[in-house]
């Protein structure tokens, strides 16, 4: 199955019961496979929107109404959706929104690039808030972390941005999925609009003119933030033990540097890779602890390093950071960053 | 003993407006909580308030509603509206709400047949943000952004949008009023009354613009705001059903 | 057999990303780890089509390839951009109607396999593809012809008996063509 139509399919197993979209290369897949699986479904909505905007607002409203609910884009797309983004995190709305990256800035390529990691970590729109981004580097795990994407954000109350690349959405292997959950059995949601049956209305919205009211909603996303960060890190360490040189890659990239490690461990280097699962939060406790047994660290993106900045505000001065990276959509192979490993083996003389 | 023969409508909270006075934006709350309490739905109703003066519409209606932001109210009312169809959506926007920044969302509702009631109040000016040239501003009205008066050549002419709307073959009913006079409120109230029919009957989509008088951002008294829509105002944007279908078959 | 990487390359409408899929699909059927990544996009309209296909008894890294043990050329330009990337002692097959340049390289060695003849004489010139991945599957023994047809019945399930009959039997002459010894030139 093609990774878009993964994608699709383990929403609609989470108990995914509606998707509004706006057409864009390269993820057109996910909406084109949901329109037709939510078609054999008697309780689900699929909504092509008139655009990004509509299509995020959309889905907020159908949060509000109780129901599990996604929308999709490409990079400029989410640029767009960052708006209702900021009002779901603001008014506490679950929704997962994907972003199958390409190059940019503006309009950019359609190729596959990871450009988008700052605006995913960093919330993406304004107001300071949060999104719990998850990264998946395989189909089987494009299962796993879209079914997670909606438990995460039922159970914080915030929008969870999977975020991926042409590659990975394209791609085919071979992955399970597991039963699909009746969304009648999720656990109820007490806060959502569907009439004030025998109670006053409930109000769900991010306007607080009250400063001090404004600043007691800021801390307590705060708190929810903290509590996301304490418990919801994840991660995948590769042949770490015995390693002298971390790579660390998130995606597409650590796939291709998983490649990478084995190339170099067959000429004996002994590289490892550290994978963030969890872009935000980062996994910066289970970096850190490879240090200061690991002098050397390499982290390879695509784009010109953006995720090396969480890297070394994790590790700090415990060890020294290197980058390698390609931006606009050119793909690297396994042997370039092996290349890149081998060149700081022999360069810093690590065995 | 007295009859009580005035009552507060069950889905309007005991709060105390905060509009200016003469604002149109009182009544027409009022009017939509009598419409609900009178179809009897208030507890499977739900409203989406725009940004702008009636932002906080939700002190004052006592049912579920869910805040949008600016110009996204019928995208975020139709998310809800289709999770949800048991449920009766209706959203309050302003012009500069409706007919400016959230244009394509309301054509595109509308185009789609949304099951949805919407109370589009129309007072000519961005009321919130303290009086500027609205879309539907007339030709030569004053605002802070017009300060010699709307001119076409640089301004743009005044938007109807539910002329617009009506052309769109999903909408079935488009009527505009005004709350000018106790004659006219009546009518508005009709109106909204069978908005909300429209939708439970689930014919498609059905929009009210009411034409509402704003004192404080015109700069008249209320009693010359009101003689202002009657005189000036409906010679763009004249009282009439613009557009029922609810009849026809199919 | 350990983890293997072939590269398909070819115009638009030669069903160059139907051959990887078909591979793909094959060792799938065989229990063993693959991966199918294609070129997408703005490339796929009327330009060269390419994808990665990589076979494994092994769980699979990268799907990405740094040097190709096989490529599959059906076109020249195909032929161009990837004689170079393919790994020392790999093999690259041709399709003999249209390439007309000669491959450069001495330490790889070349099939060339005339797909649309060979198709044509058939009386189903669309299966010229499974021509080239039955001669394909017959020199690389990365998966047998059964899955081949197997994966090839199943992809085309909506299509008619008569064009099942058909791809099977340009998958066996392709077959065919590598085991009456080919045109292979070193």
């Amino acid at each position: 199955m093609r990774g878009s139509h993964v994608i699709g399919e383990a929403a609609t197993r989470a108990g995914c019961r509606f998707y509004a979209g706006y057409p864009i290369t390269p993820q057109n897949e996910l909406p084109e496979y949901l329109s037709k699986r939510f078609a054999e479904l008697e309780d689900a909505t699929f909504i092509q929107a008139e655009s990004e905007l509509a299509a995020i607002n959309m889905v907020m409203g159908a949060s509000m109404a109780g129901v599990r609910a996604m929308t999709s884009s490409s990079s400029p797309g989410i640029s767009l959706k960052q708006e209702g983004i900021s009002y779901m995190a603001g008014t506490e709305l679950p929704a997962v929104v994907v972003n199958v990256m390409r190059g940019g800035p503006g309009l950019g390529n359609i190729a596959p690039s990871q450009q988008d990691y700052f605006q995913a970590t960093r919330g993406g729109g304004h107001g300071g808030y949060r999104t719990i981004v998850l990264a998946p580097h395989s189909g089987q795990e494009l299962v796993t972390l879209t079914m997670k994407a909606f438990d995460l954000a039922d159970r914080y109350r915030l929008p969870v941005v999977l975020l991926g690349d042409g590659l990975m959405g394209q791609m085919m292997e071979p992955v399970t999925f597991p039963d699909p959950i009746d969304p009648a059995t999720l656990p109820r949601k007490d806060w959502v609009l569907g009439g004030a049956k025998g109670r006053g209305g409930h109000l769900l919205a991010s306007l607080l003119l009250d400063p001090s009211k404004m600043e007691q909603h800021n801390w307590k996303l705060a708190r929810k933030y903290a509590a996301i960060r304490e418990r919801e890190t994840e991660h995948e360490s590769y042949l770490l033990d015995d390693a002298v040189l971390a790579v660390v890659a998130f995606g597409t990239a650590a796939r291709i540097a998983k490649g990478a490690v084995n190339r170099v461990r067959k000429a004996g280097l002994k590289a490892g890779l550290f994978r963030p699962v969890t872009l935000w939060p980062f996994p910066e406790r289970q970096l850190r602890a490879l240090t200061p047994r690991l002098k050397h660290i390499l982290v390879f993106e695509m784009n010109l390093g953006q995720m090396v900045e969480d890297v070394k505000l994790s590790i700090g001065e415990q060890a020294t950071v290197h980058f390698y990276g390609r931006p606009g959509g050119i793909v690297s192979t396994p042997h370039e960053i092996a290349e890149a490993i081998t060149k700081l083996c022999y360069r810093y003389d690590l065995g | 003993m007295a009859k009580q023969v005035f009552k507060r409508p069950k889905s309007l909270k005991e709060n105390v407006f905060h509009y200016c006075p003469g604002c149109g934006h009182s009544i027409i709350h009022r009017l939509v909580a009598e419409v609900i309490d009178e179809l009897g739905i208030r507890e499977r109703t739900v409203g989406v308030p725009p940004a702008g003066c009636a932002v906080l519409a939700y002190n004052y209606l006592d049912v579920d509603m869910g805040e949008a932001p600016h110009g996204r109210a019928v995208a975020v009312a139709t998310g809800i509206k289709r999770a949800r169809p048991d449920l009766v959506v209706f959203t309050y926007q302003g012009d500069g709400d409706i007919a400016a920044i959230g244009t394509a969302e309301t054509v595109h509702a509308a185009n789609r047949g949304e099951r949805l009631t919407v109370i589009f109040v129309n007072n000519g000016v961005y009321g919130m943000t303290g009086g500027q040239m609205a879309p539907t501003t007339i030709l030569g009205q004053t605002t802070t952004t017009t300060p010699g008066g709307r001119i076409a050549l640089r301004d743009g002419y005044p938007l109807d949008l539910s002329q617009m709307l009506a052309v769109a073959a999903g909408s079935v009913y488009i009527e505009r009023t005004s709350v000018t006079s106790p004659k006219n409120i009546m009518k508005t109230k009709k109106a909204i009354k069978k908005a909300f029919q429209v939708q439970m009957d689930d014919l498609g989509f059905a929009l009210v613009e009411v034409l509402s008088p704003c004192p404080t951002n015109w700069k008249l008294s209320p009693v010359d705001a009101c003689k202002w829509v009657d005189e000036e105002v409906v010679k763009s944007y004249p009282l009439k059903v613009i557009k029922d279908t609810t009849q026809s078959d199919g | 057999m350990g983890m293997t990487k072939t590269i398909f390359s070819g115009f638009g409408g030669q069903g160059v990303l139907m051959m990887g899929y078909v591979l793909a699909s094959s060792g799938m059927h065989e229990d063993k780890h693959v991966t199918y990544l294609p070129s997408y996009g703005a490339e796929v309209r009327g330009g060269t089509a390419n994808c990665t296909i990589t076979v494994s008894d092994e769980p699979i890294a990268s799907p990405v390839a740094s040097f190709p043990d096989f490529a599959v050329l059906m076109n020249t330009p195909s032929l161009v951009r990837f004689e170079g990337k393919v790994k020392a002692g790999g093999t690259i097959f041709l399709n003999d109607d249209l390439v007309e340049l000669k491959p450069k390289r001495l330490d790889i060695a070349v099939l060339r396999v005339p797909v649309n003849t060979i198709a044509d004489r058939l009386g189903h010139a669309r299966g010229a593809n499974m021509v080239m991945i039955g001669a394909f599957v017959q020199k690389t023994g990365l998966v047998s012809l059964k899955s081949v047809i197997k994966s090839v019945k199943e992809i085309f399930a909506t299509k008619g008996a008569k064009v099942h009959k058909m791809n099977t039997l340009a998958l066996k002459e392709g077959a065919a063509f590598v085991r009456a010894g080919g045109e292979s030139e070193l």
